[in-house]
Order: C-alpha cells, then structure tokens, then sequence
C-alpha cells in the first residue's frame, strides 16, 4: 500500500504549481484555472487525512469544497465574461483603472 | 426554546425574505423596486427580533455544528445593523446609479445569512461555509455596476484574490485536521491542550494558513493589496457593508477559531500576530495620509482599524477579547456606515473621483451633515466621548491586562497619527470656502435615518458604554 504521507507530498506539490500558476500568469481564466487546482490540491490532502485518522470528516468536507467551488465557477465565469465584454481582454495587467 | 432547529432562526429568517425579495422582484414594475429594500429591512427587523428570543438560552445544535451563544448573537447584532443602515443608504443610490435591481437586496441579506453562519460556526465546515456564501454574495455585489468599468474591475480583483485566499484558507483547515483528526472547534481544542495531535508541525503550518485566509478576509497587511481598489471600486452602499459586516464576520469567525480551537497553543501564535498587528496599524494610518479621495482614505483607515480589532485577539483572554472586540466592532459598524452614507450623498452621479472639494465648506451648506460627518471622523479618530475611544479603550485595556504593553503603546501610537487625517476632513468642511459650482440635492428618507442613528449610537456607545458591555461580559459563555 503506498504510505499516506506521499499523497500529502503530492497534495503539496500541486497545492505550489497552483500558485505559482496565479502569481506568474496574467490571464484571468488561467489564474481562476490554478486557483481551482489549488483547491482540489487541498481535496487530496483532506482524502488523505480522513484515510490516516480512519474518520469520514474529510471526505464530507472534500464534497463541501466542491459544491462551493461549482458556485465560485459560476460567479467568477459570469465576472469575467462581463469585463470581457467592456474590455475585449482577460489580461490582468490591463485592470488599472485604479492603483492599488 | 427546546427545539434546537431554532438555533438558526435569525439566519432562516434572512433566507426566506431574500427569497420573497426575489419573487416580489418580479411582480415589481422598474420604479416600484426601491419597496423591495422596505421587505429586506423588514427581513433584518425580524431577525434581529429573533436574536432576542434566542439571548436566554444559549445552546449547541445541527450536531455541535452550530452554537447560539452569546459571542453568536452579539455579532447577528453588529451584522444585522449594518445590513440595515446599508439597506437604507442604498434605495436611493441604487436609483441614481441606475442599477435598481432586486437581486441586489437578496444578496445583500444572503451575505448577511454567510456572516452569521460564520460567528456561530462551531465546526470549521460551517465557518467555511459561511465565508464562502459571505464572499460569493459579495463578489457579484462589488461588481454590480456592471456597466461601470471600475466595478466590474474591483469585482474582478476582490474575486481572484478572494478565490485564492480561500484556496490558503481551506488548505489551513486540512492541516488541523490532519493533526487534529476534527474540525469541530471544542474537540480541536480539546485534543490541542491535552497533548494529543500527531503532528506539531501540521499545526503550525494550519495555523500560518488559517492567518493568511482571514488575513485577507480582514485586510490585514501584507494581505490587504485588494482593498483599497476594491473599497474605491465597488458602488459605496457596498463598500459600507463590505468595512462592516464583511470585517465583523471575518473578525467573528478569527476570534472563534483563535480563541477557542487555537486558545491552548496561545503563546504560539501571539508573535506572528504581533508583528502583523504593528505592521497593519503602521501601513493603514501612514498610507492614509497621503491620499487625496476619501474613499481612499476611509479604505486605509479600515485597514489600520483591522490592526486595532487584531490587537483584541491577540490579547487571548476569552472573555475580555471577545467583549472589546465585538464592542469595538458595533462602534466600528455606526461610524463606517454613516461616514459612507455622506460620501454617497456627497458624490455626483456616475462620478467617481472624490475629492476635498466636495468637502469644502459643508459646513456652510449642510451643517448637520458636516455634524455628522465631523462626529463619525472624532470616533474614528478615537477622541472621547464617542464609541470609537471606548472601543480603543477596551482593546488596549485587554492588551494591557495581558500584559501587552507595547502593542498598547504601539496602538496608542498610531491612535495619534490618525488624528492628523480624520481632523483634515474637519478642517476641510469647517474652513474651507465651498466651491461655487457645486449644486446640491436633497437627503432621503433612509440617507436621514441612517445617519441619526449612527450618531445616536456613536454617542450612546461612547457615554455610556456599560450597558452593552455587560451584554458582552459572559459572551463567551459557552463559547469554551
């Protein structure tokens, strides 16, 4: 059986390509891309958790990040199709209107 | 009550008038909309009504999931009133902005619903639900100008940074839960100070998360990046409820996680909230100064109060932090809504930019808002007798009854260097000659309203605080 703590390594690892992915890349849906492979980096971790502790906690919570990522999809897919229509861009460099 | 499904009747409450919100939406002719800000009021009047049956007898239920103590209720309070004064701000508003649509109060209250859900999670699920269905709402509430290019671009910020907060957030939950093998607050902090867990380092890592996640949540430096585009952005009704009810819930579920789950490993966590605390207070109270726009400023200035509020909970006394913490944020709650009222009363239509020109000489044209106006910048500022130094009375009390004496010096501190700001305001509408073009309207009905009892209850808050604060003083009852 392979060990629980290389699915955490893995989780982990996935878990950093996501965000490096939303700190390097500039276009809005591939940064809402890794955002959502950060969040299902966590779905491994928590699977692999409830199998170490032999509790179902974890997978419960792992169909509670799902639902809610489904209705951040919906709200974030309707935001950015809505700047698209005013900007025809996606390109993040070009929110400026205002500078933080 | 003995039936514990009415623990969450105040939440039942706020869902089932946001769905009538939406169906009466439908029957409703265009100018007809602003009643349906008249139902959702009438929606947060009878929660608030249903919080007070619930204040006796406070109890767990949903499977220890949910708990309806009074540290809970008390914040239903805070986000309640400032989904109210929010709502009466904004019929107008929506109206001048062109962007009367009923959805806009069903979300309103539906964000309220998430707040509350997450002051009385008693399970981090429910704490991450709650700030998932907060958030959601307010992401599409930032971006509800939606012909409005700043907008739809605050939307947009508030929503890829919100998305991956939450991705640290959640990342944190899987770590406790990994050395905890629960995600119920009690059992956390059960297993915790009885030794139990299998890994500290798990635990450090989930608690660095966890800080991250409400980090954002709270604005609190280096997690604030989003806030002052977003506050600036979003249509000002929604930035009042945003530097309200939005901190006050993030503040709600940090204290529940902090200083009940995480209260055995205190010592641990202090530091890294101390250094965050300074540098919160520093970066919020020396960028403000610099800024031209109010709204700006009054962005900066709730990031520098998010590092006041932080300084309650890093006191970690149950009691005494949760009681100046929710005071604080009632008076916080007042004075922000208010302030925001006159800035959307202030700005013309469409228009965006605010500067001191507005402000010039108010005090000549409108001397009661420039009373108010003046009153709301004294409480921020922290200048007695109003609710803002009571507020920092309690908090820096509580730092210093746990022996904190330099984050209260510290905190005191910066107290003084905001005065410089919030008075230029002051000097602004008292002694400055108005701009002769300026041509100004009339104040609605809720615009009044608003700002009559925020100024009731600056000053209630602030003369004589000891009423509320023995409400608060057994908040934490069951809370341990």
């Amino acid at each position: 059986m392979v060990p629980v703590s290389y699915y955490l390594v893995v989780s982990a690892i996935l878990f950093i390509i996501g965000m490096i992915g939303v700190l390097t890349r500039r276009n809005a849906i591939i940064i809402f891309m890794s955002v959502e492979l950060m969040l299902n980096a966590v779905n491994l971790s928590f699977v692999a958790f409830s199998n170490l502790w032999g509790n179902l906690t974890g997978q419960v919570f792992v169909f509670m990040v799902m639902t809610v990522a489904a209705a951040e999809v919906g709200v974030g897919l309707a935001l950015i199709i809505a700047i698209f229509r005013m900007k025809e861009t996606t390109d993040i460099n070009r929110m400026n209107l205002m500078k933080g | 009550m003995d039936n514990t499904v009415f623990t969450l009747l105040p939440l039942m409450i706020l869902v089932g008038f946001s769905l009538l919100v939406l169906v009466a939406d439908m029957m409703l002719a265009r100018e007809q909309r602003p009643a349906l800000g008249i139902v959702a009021l009438i929606g947060v009047i009878v929660s608030l009504i249903s919080c007070s049956w619930l204040w006796n007898a406070p109890q767990t239920a949903w499977s220890d999931m949910i708990v309806s103590d009074h540290f809970a209720l008390f914040s239903y309070i805070i986000f309640l009133v400032s989904t109210g004064l929010t709502l009466l701000l904004s019929m107008r508003y929506l109206s001048e902005e062109d962007i009367q649509f009923g959805e806009y109060y069903a979300l309103l209250l539906l964000a309220a619903t998430g707040a509350m859900l997450m002051a009385s999670g008693l399970d981090l699920m429910t704490i991450f639900i709650g700030l998932e269905i907060l958030s959601i709402s307010v992401y599409i509430l930032a971006g509800f100008a939606r012909r409005n290019e700043r907008s739809l671009e605050s939307a947009l910020k508030y929503f890829l940074l919100g998305a991956f907060a939450t991705g640290f957030f959640l990342y944190g939950i899987a770590m406790v839960y990994g050395a905890t093998g629960t995600t119920n607050i009690k059992v956390i902090s059960q297993v915790v100070s009885e030794g139990t867990i299998r890994s500290q380092s798990f635990l450090w890592i989930g608690i660095a998360l966890l800080v991250a996640g409400f980090g954002f949540k709270v604005a609190l430096f280096p997690f604030h990046v989003w806030t002052p585009d977003v506050y600036e952005g979003a249509p000002t009704s929604v930035t009042a409820f945003m530097s309200t009810a939005v901190k006050a819930a993030g503040f709600a579920a940090f204290g529940r996680v902090f200083l009940s789950a995480l209260q055995p490993m205190h010592a641990d966590w202090t530091g890294i909230l101390w250094i965050l605390a300074v540098f919160t207070m520093f970066f919020g109270n020396i960028t403000a100064i610099a800024q031209r726009s109010v709204k700006r400023m009054l962005a900066y200035s709730s990031i520098a109060h998010a590092g006041y509020m932080l300084i309650a909970i890093i006191a970690g006394d149950a009691n005494l932090s949760s009681g100046s913490l929710l005071f604080y944020l009632l008076g916080y709650a007042f004075t922000n809504v208010a302030a925001f009222g006159i800035v959307i009363y202030l700005s013309r239509k469409g228009e965006t930019e605010f500067d001191g020109k507005d402000y010039a000489g108010l005090a000549i044209r409108h001397p009661w808002l420039a009373f108010v106006m003046a009153v709301c910048m004294v409480s921020l500022a922290g200048i007695p007798p109003t609710a803002g130094f009571m507020g920092k009375f309690y908090i820096f009390s509580a730092a210093i009854k746990a022996k904190f004496y330099w984050l209260a010096v510290l905190g005191v501190i910066n107290s003084v260097i905001s005065v410089y700001y919030y008075l230029r305001v002051i000097f602004v509408m008292y002694f400055e000659k108005p701009a002769a073009d300026y041509v100004h309207g009339t104040l609605s009905l809720g615009m009044k309203i608003v700002l009559i009892l925020s100024v009731i209850g600056i000053f209630q808050l602030g003369t004589v605080p000891g009423s509320v604060m023995a409400l608060l003083q057994n908040s934490m009852m069951v809370f341990q």
